[in-house]
């Protein structure tokens, strides 16, 4: 990458190219916005080096770790990164995104976290079940288990005794009585331009589009666009996807907001043209 | 066109691809990645997902 004066235009970093990252680049070149592709991949970046102020970053890499790390050094160096290095750490990991949301009034799925076997398996006796265990970071449903008793409790801890530090922070979600969906709405800037319900296949009680799930168009109420709103502000989001529950008990729960957000499924139904609305927001960024 | 590596099918290479693009084996399902050259583009094995992908 080299040092551009030109703010007309954009560069979409990614590591692989899906239905997303070729969307907006189409957009943009059909448009004749100069866009230009960079594989993170390939990327070699000089930390004390040239820095790289008024260019427009997108990024859009699918692995969380080079996403963070690129984000840190690029904004670093005088880029403007969409979304930003702070969204970024944010949004990646499930326990503060949870401590962002909650400190800014929003409602979200109970949760408790222990640092250790003995004091989950003690918080849990009073938690209860079920309960759902999910790492702190992580995406598309991986690692993420509904424990139904304690015997299903100990063995899952049990087995994250063995596995890298990070899984040893244990992260429990309440069980929420809701329909077999969630929603994700994509907000751009300060607006919520669509969302789907995700319906989960079958008896798997897991909605992420990743596992097989089906998608429908959602309407965005009132009350979906103010606590959608609300929690981009929360995480400092730009271009967020913010997933949300919808408690019998408790209404609209936010459970996640991603910040290299996927959004196929939504464009093809709800036929929002999402790809030129992320294009139009980033050439005014800065 | 360009040839699988794993089991030799042909893979057609559609004409709006772009670098970077992940190809599929209509045969045996392996995945590649579309590296342009000066001949066009030729193919990489892709990674397989990443413990850190997703959103």
């Amino acid at each position: 990458m080299t040092e551009r004066k030109n703010t007309t235009s954009l560069t979409l970093l990614y590591d692989n190219i899906r239905w997303e990252e070729k969307a907006i680049y189409e957009s943009a070149r059909k448009r004749g916005i100069d866009i230009t592709n960079v594989d993170c991949k390939d990327l070699i970046l000089e930390l004390d080096g040239p820095r790289y102020s008024n260019k427009i970053i997108i990024q859009r890499c699918v692995s969380y770790f080079k996403s963070l790390h690129s984000t840190a050094a690029l904004e670093g160096l005088g880029a403007s990164v969409i979304n930003p290095l702070n969204t970024s750490i944010v949004c990646g990991n499930k326990l503060f995104t949870h401590m962002k949301l909650k400190n800014a009034g929003i409602k979200t799925p109970k949760v408790i976290t222990t640092f250790s076997y003995e004091a989950a398996l003690s918080a849990l006796d009073v938690f209860g079940y079920p309960t759902i265990i999910k790492p702190t970071i992580g995406s598309w449903g991986r690692l993420i288990a509904l424990l139904k008793d304690k015997d299903a409790a100990k063995a899952v801890i049990e087995d994250r005794q063995h596995m890298f530090p990070l899984y040893q922070i244990y992260y429990f979600e309440e069980f929420v009585d809701r329909p077999p969906r969630d929603i994700r709405a994509i907000v751009i800037g300060d607006t919520v331009v669509a969302a789907i319900y995700r319906y989960s296949e079958n008896s798997e009680w897991k909605t992420n589009m990743a596992l097989g799930g089906r998608a429908e168009s959602c309407p965005i109420t009132k009350e979906l666009e103010d606590i959608c709103i609300k929690s981009t502000q929360a995480v400092d989001g730009k271009i967020v996807g913010v997933d949300l529950m919808e408690s019998s008990r408790d209404g609209l729960l936010v459970h996640e907001v991603n910040n290299t957000t996927e959004f196929k499924n939504t464009v093809r139904v709800t036929g929002v043209p999402i790809q030129d609305m992320i294009v139009d927001y980033s050439l005014q960024y800065n | 066109m360009v040839k699988c590596k794993e089991c030799d099918a042909e893979i057609r290479i559609p004409d709006d691809s772009i670098e970077g693009e992940i190809v599929a084996c209509p045969d045996c399902g392996s995945s590649y990645e579309l590296v342009k050259g000066a001949d066009g583009f030729s193919i990489k094995p892709s990674q397989l997902v990443g413990e850190d992908w997703g959103q």
